[in-house]
């Protein structure tokens, strides 16, 4: 069984049943899935969670449908890594990297469409359907594989081209549109009033699909002993992630999961080529103007982010902050977390970490705090944008003569390569 | 000028199941007054108590967010097509 009640707008407190709904008829606002908490926390325990799959369906309970065989890739349980040489780096205490790139299809959108199509399938739709920077043509294409689903993904034509391939691989519809993804976004939300029979994971079952991000929060906090840590750096495309996460944690503190209450701290990440919500906190404004993205950072470039609002509130109320990160400082991100732990992002990794980095030298991330960033997207799915600044150091003929001439590695055995 | 309004589902009730309403107006608001003229119930859903659009509700004109124009005031051309979009989506 599920504990959902039903839905709730988030404006105007109207209440709407269970179903493929998004926005409140009247104003509007974004629809919230509503919990029995009270019922949650008599029937939820940690023993219970830990006894469960290694995958998000572990906290079921906490998730807004409940089927004994959900459309599952094996979403989540990813590692959370200590992360000390980057916290010396950075000046940190104690630092984690939670890291998504280990989902399925390489990113944390494994999580919200796994969720999304269950309740998808439970609603009777045979049609998953998408606006995606990549990351989510990817999980939907694969989930709506495995389900048997068709699935039609819409992505902007000039994405990545390993994230294309890694979507057409599974057989579905990808449909490249001329345009930006706010447009691409525009048509599936006229398209999702066209198409009510298509589930549009992040249009019409958005409600659902949302709710996944939360696991996010849940694991790190059963990772760090059933504890939320201090500060969270969250990247920032729509803003929905940020949210999910922060109600993560208030969550399980609510259902009796934490034994005290949390303070975390959540700030955002954003790329400066298309940072609206990191604009609106700078200029300590909640009118958060749409732009037209220009950034490596694909995967984050929403010039007009839904839940834009909601994520500068989040981040305002918890004591975070916001900062957005050059196309060069997000490189040098992606290139410091591989250096230091080993760990390959994609863009959208790079800005979390660039900012991590940039917050931490403001001392607004501090060395007292236990951090965790969110790193969400694989590396080689945007090597594209590292192929002119990493390659082999040196390349030879293949003689003894050719590498003792060329190669001179000084190595400290103590202190590895330097 | 004649403008078509392309209403989203959500708004459809107010039109009879249409999702394709013909209006006069020279600009972005004066379409949308129209709109709620012709069909009643449209202002009290679009705009704030204020006369400025709710912050969930995107206007479009040719597929161009108005916001990018001139707002409201954004003047339309005879033929030209206007969109209602619910904002909450994607991502």
């Amino acid at each position: 069984m599920d504990f959902v009640t039903g839905l709730r707008c988030r404006e105007c407190a109207r209440t709407y049943p269970a179903a493929a709904l998004h926005v409140c008829d009247y104003c509007f606002g974004p629809l919230e899935v509503a919990y029995d908490y009270e019922a949650l926390r008599a029937s939820v325990t940690r023993a219970e969670i830990e006894s469960g799959p290694q995958t998000i369906w572990r906290y079921a309970s906490l998730l807004p449908v409940s089927d004994p065989h959900p459309i599952d890739l094996g979403a989540g349980c990813t590692p959370l890594v200590r992360a000390d040489r980057l916290a010396a780096e950075l000046g940190l205490g104690e630092l984690w990297i939670k890291n998504d790139t280990a989902n399925p299809t390489g990113s944390f959108k494994d999580r919200v469409v796994s969720v999304a199509l269950t309740k998808a399938r439970q609603l009777g739709f045979k049609v998953a359907a998408c606006a995606s920077t990549g990351n989510l043509a990817n999980a939907v294409a694969a989930h709506a594989a495995r389900a048997g689903m068709v699935s039609v993904v819409f992505i902007p034509r000039d994405l990545e081209v390993a994230k294309i391939v890694t979507t057409a691989v599974y057989g579905g519809h990808v449909v490249a549109v001329e345009g930006t993804y706010d447009d691409v976004n525009r048509l599936c939300a006229e398209l999702t009033s066209e198409h009510p029979t298509w589930a549009f994971v992040n249009v019409n079952v958005r409600t659902y699909y949302a709710e996944g991000s939360k696991t996010l929060a849940f694991e790190v906090a059963e990772q760090l002993g059933w504890q939320a840590p201090d500060h969270v750096i969250v990247p920032v495309a729509s803003g929905s992630q940020l949210t999910k996460v922060a109600k993560g944690f208030t969550e399980l503190h609510a259902v009796g999961l934490l034994d005290e209450e949390p303070h975390v701290r959540v700030s955002g990440a954003q790329a400066a080529g298309c940072s609206p919500v990191a604009t609106a906190f700078a200029e300590g404004t909640d009118a958060i103007r749409p732009v037209k993205p220009h950034t490596v950072a694909k995967s984050l470039a929403i010039g007009n982010p839904a839940d834009g609002w909601y994520a500068l509130q989040t981040v305002r109320s918890s004591g975070g902050a916001f900062e957005s990160v050059t196309d060069e400082e997000i490189l040098d991100g992606i290139r410091l977390l591989a250096r230091t732990e080993g760990i390959f992002a994609e863009t959208a990794g790079g800005v979390t970490i660039a900012t991590l980095a940039k917050l931490a030298a403001q001392g607004v991330v501090r060395r007292d705090e236990r951090v965790v960033a969110y790193v969400t997207g694989h590396g080689l799915k945007t090597v594209e944008a590292l192929v002119s600044s990493v390659g082999p150091s040196v390349t030879i003929a293949p003689t003894m003569e050719a590498f003792h001439r060329a190669v001179d590695i000084d190595v400290d055995v103590i202190g590895g390569a330097r | 000028m004649s403008v078509s309004v392309r209403v989203p589902a959500q708004l459809r009730t107010l039109t009879g199941g249409e999702a394709h309403v013909a209006v006069e107006g020279a600009t972005v608001g004066a379409v949308l007054k129209a709109l709620d003229v012709a069909h009643p119930g449209f202002a009290d859903r679009i705009f704030d108590t204020d006369g400025t659009l709710r912050r969930f509700v995107n206007v479009f004109l040719a597929d161009e967010d108005v916001r990018f124009l001139d707002g409201l005031d954004t003047p339309v051309a005879d033929g030209q097509t206007l969109s209602i979009v619910p904002a909450v989506a994607g991502g």
